[in-house]
């Protein structure tokens, strides 16, 4: 801890749900200390949502709480009273970073906008996340991750191209988001170094979106062309696609199909493949001569090799195709890379102890580093370190400490 | 034979990164950072580059090409090469050559730092992996992003974002209800672990500003889709439950989905949670007699009748202009939205207003609209200063300007073949 990349720096997080929450936790795996700002009583809405244990809802046992918010400290302060605002204004003062993802134009009605809280502290680096960002005519809008997914044009070239368009993959959309303002914070403080002044940082969760999908983005602007949902394939190059397979005996236990995934593109690829199926001659036929030609036909395709697949299992036909540098893999679901080997094998889960929620394990960061490595400790109870945050950093006494929370400001 | 001077200061003004990386992942990560003001020299051997010889019939698959047209110098001209490169430099160096891993030695030794995408088992092949570069350039920070990561039994495997993203559990969170699990229609996993990794490249250069260390970032881009997912698998651990594949659906909220609209594949997505939203729509939509019934009354009620709920839905968008439905439930304050294609997202009042996208003018290419930088700094804001460079274009500068090589000695490798300005095409 002593170590980390971020040691020394003071973070409010002022974040609620997903986007601000991330990127405050990957500030925190660095060695920040990352102050968590909850209203009092309710606390942050992930808290709320769970999965929870047993399916029981508890505000300290929510999975997305408790995942997006590792090693932070947890301070309560109620943002809309006026004691609260000015709490928040002297923190500020003794912050290097802050992070919110509140609708624009909440913060300025607090009183709490860049504005206000850099003429505090200049120096201050503040990041707001929010979902069509700062400025411009969607600035109200309100969205959802369908909605973000939809408006930033991931939605529509997922699916089946003759049904309606795809969403999910949990909560992607914020998750970039706060990948991003990671990034301009910490490009931030590098300027800051060299500046001395901090910077306000606006991130939209559509822009971050939006910046993730180049090749639809790029064959638009070059030849007017539009890229269509493909269905479960890849665009333009087959088979990059799910097939089902043989079924292990644990999985058939559990009525599940088996499923492998390949990815193949490169025509070398493409025929030795074909050799390992046995159907070399297949490449002879025009419409099959290569990756390209034969995503024109992939029905008919999918119709000849779809048995051999049926007759292996995920493993034997994984472990084939890598033996020959063919790009294939595992199909899981977020039960089945819990017992990954690979993942196992690079320590990627992390078990940490919480007082309510046990023992679990957490995926860490997708990286190792030689110096300064992430630490990965647990989530902060709602309002547990209230009372050493603000006599710690503000040196308020046991009589303020007690007329806030009699006034239900912390 | 110097390069273009930039016009305002960056927040990575005066670092250095030699970037190895090839396709999505990597160059994604180094755009960022050349956005904000590094200098990222991209390094290629001519072999590797020859993929980006296509014919004409392959343009048109593609369509990346302007106007489908390869020209004479396909190289130069595939317009998503130039998005990912734009504010670089570029070399070529053939680094299965002693002169060309000499010249690359002397590179790293004046670089902060290094990115490669290889498979594991290339840089080591080379003679170049973080313990011979780290004795170079003790403050060398090099990030390494294999697909399954340097060790593990999968560590060998060949992969792109379209395997990773099944293998990863992203996959298994997108479906029909009831189907299996649906690949993302982008190779999602390639821009994500690009961002993980300029965020670890930029921590590292924070903290060799402090104690003047360097550091190996090993990235394992299989990782980055379970990262994105932890709530998921932790979620998992403590209910017991795998999340169900529901399509559009929503566990809280109905109605919830993406509904036709009128005109060739236009869609609208439209999401109701609260009771003053679902009192909200069913004014946009008229107040409808099925809206007042008892089988929508609650919550509860909409979502167990979600069939019977969604069909009236899409009769009433149906023949609507997916816009105007968008616009009129937002001043209702429901949160909808266009499920934009890309025409329509280059075109998005709001994005253009904001600025996001940046119109780049590339001397072999024409000029093209790209998405901008979702990293808006109010001071030190990320830019484009420099068109995406031609293959080879900054030899002058690399090596002349930088490692103090003569003309000569530049043309010498030319003449070497160390270096060259056109792709070695492969034979296939």
């Amino acid at each position: 801890m002593s170590d980390g990349a971020l040691e020394g720096l003071t973070v409010l997080d002022l974040s609620h749900y997903v986007a601000g929450a991330y990127c405050g936790k990957l500030l925190a795996a660095f060695g920040a200390e990352v102050i968590k700002v909850e209203p009092p009583d309710v606390g942050d809405g992930a808290r709320r949502i769970g999965p929870f244990p047993d399916d029981l809802p508890d505000p300290e046992a929510s999975a997305l709480y408790l995942y997006l918010n590792t090693g932070k400290k947890g301070l309560t302060l109620d943002l809309w009273s006026d004691d609260g605002a000015a709490v928040l204004k002297e923190l500020a003062g003794h912050a290097d970073v802050l992070v919110e993802n509140f609708a624009p134009g909440v913060m300025e009605s607090l009183g709490l906008d860049y504005p206000a809280l850099s003429a505090i502290n200049p120096r201050l680096v503040m990041a707001s996340i929010s979902n069509f960002g700062q400025s411009g005519p969607y600035r109200d809008y309100r969205a959802d991750t369908m909605v973000e997914m939809a408006l930033s044009g991931q939605m529509y070239v997922n699916g089946d191209p003759e049904r309606e368009p795809l969403s999910s993959m949990g909560y992607q959309p914020a998750y970039q988001a706060a990948l991003y303002a990671y990034s301009g914070i910490v490009a931030a403080l590098l300027a800051r170094e060299r500046d001395g002044r901090g910077q306000h940082v606006d991130i939209s969760i559509q822009e971050s979106m939006a910046s993730e999908h180049q090749f639809t983005l790029n064959r638009f602007t070059a030849s007017g062309g539009i890229r269509m949902r493909a269905g479960n394939r890849y665009g333009s190059v087959h088979p990059t696609t799910i097939y089902p397979c043989k079924a292990t005996n644990g999985k058939a236990k559990n009525g599940k199909k088996g499923l492998v995934s390949l990815g193949i593109s490169d025509p070398g690829q493409y025929v030795l493949f074909l050799e390992l199926l046995d159907m070399a001659e297949l490449a002879d036929d025009p419409r099959f001569a290569n990756p390209q030609a034969c995503a024109q036909n992939y029905v008919e395709f999918d119709e000849l090799v779809r048995p051999w697949f049926m007759e292996h299992t995920a493993e034997e036909i994984v472990h084939a195709l890598q033996d020959n540098r063919i790009p294939a893999a595992f199909v899981n679901d977020v039960s089945e890379v819990l017992d990954d080997p690979q993942y196992a094998s690079r320590g990627f889960w992390k078990e940490i102890d919480h007082p309510v929620a046990g023992t679990r394990r957490y995926a860490s960061l997708p990286y190792h580093v030689s110096e300064a490595s992430p630490t990965y400790e647990r989530a902060n109870l709602l309002g547990e370190h209230t009372d050493e945050v603000l006599a710690g950093k503000l040196g308020y006494d046991d009589k303020r400490l007690a007329q806030l929370r009699d006034g239900g400001v912390i | 034979m110097t390069v273009m001077p930039k016009d305002a200061a960056g927040p990575l003004d005066g670092v250095r990164i030699l970037d190895l990386s090839r396709v999505w992942a990597g160059p994604h990560a180094t755009r960022l950072m050349a956005d904000l003001g590094a200098e990222v020299i991209h390094i290629t051997g001519r072999r590797l580059a020859g993929r980006r010889t296509v014919t004409r019939e392959i343009a048109e698959v593609l369509g990346t090409y302007p106007d489908n047209e390869p020209g004479e110098r396909p190289w130069n001209r595939n317009v998503l090469n130039i998005d990912m490169s734009r504010n670089k430099l570029d070399i070529t160096l053939e680094l299965d050559t002693e002169r060309g891993v000499g010249l690359f030695k002397r590179l790293v030794e004046i670089s902060d730092v290094l990115i490669e995408n290889y498979s594991p088992r290339v840089m080591p092949n080379l003679g170049i992996d973080y313990p011979v570069l780290k004795a170079i350039n003790p403050g060398i920070i090099f990030c390494s992003m294999p697909g399954y990561g340097p060790t593990g039994p999968y560590s060998h495997f060949v992969s792109y974002g379209t395997t990773i993203d099944p293998h990863s559990g992203l996959a298994s969170m997108m479906g029909y209800p009831g189907e299996e699990p649906h690949m993302s229609g982008n190779a999602y996993p390639d821009p994500a672990s690009g961002m993980f990794a300029s965020g670890a490249i930029m921590t590292a250069l924070f903290r060799k500003r402090r104690t003047g260390k360097g550091q190996l970032i090993a990235l394992a881009q299989a990782e980055s889709g379970a990262a994105l997912t932890g709530e998921a698998s932790l979620g998992y651990q403590l209910s017991g439950r795998v999340p169900a594949r529901m399509g559009n659906r929503h566990l809280r909220k109905a109605p919830h989905g993406a509904y036709p609209c009128a005109g060739d594949d236009k869609w609208v997505a439209i999401a109701v949670g609260s009771e003053r939203e679902w009192t909200g729509f069913c004014e946009v939509i008229g107040n409808p007699g099925w809206s007042e019934g008892e089988r929508f009354a609650t919550l509860q009620d909409r979502l167990r009748n979600q069939n019977e709920l969604d069909q009236h839905v899409r009769d009433w968008t149906r023949d609507q202009d997916a816009y105007k439905v968008m616009e009129r439930m937002q001043e209702a304050g429901i949160a909808a939205g266009v499920v934009v294609n890309a025409g329509e997202l280059m075109n998005d009042r709001h994005l253009n207003e904001r600025g996001f996208f940046w119109k780049i003018d590339h001397p072999e290419a024409g000029t093209h609209q790209h998405a901008g930088q979702p990293i808006r700094l109010s001071e030190t804001p990320a830019r484009n200063y420099r068109p995406a460079p031609t293959l080879g274009q900054h030899h002058d500068y690399v090596l002349g300007e930088l490692l103090g090589l003569s003309a000569d000695e530049i043309d010498d490798l030319e003449q070497a073949g160390v270096i060259g300005y056109e792709p070695l095409v492969r034979e296939r």
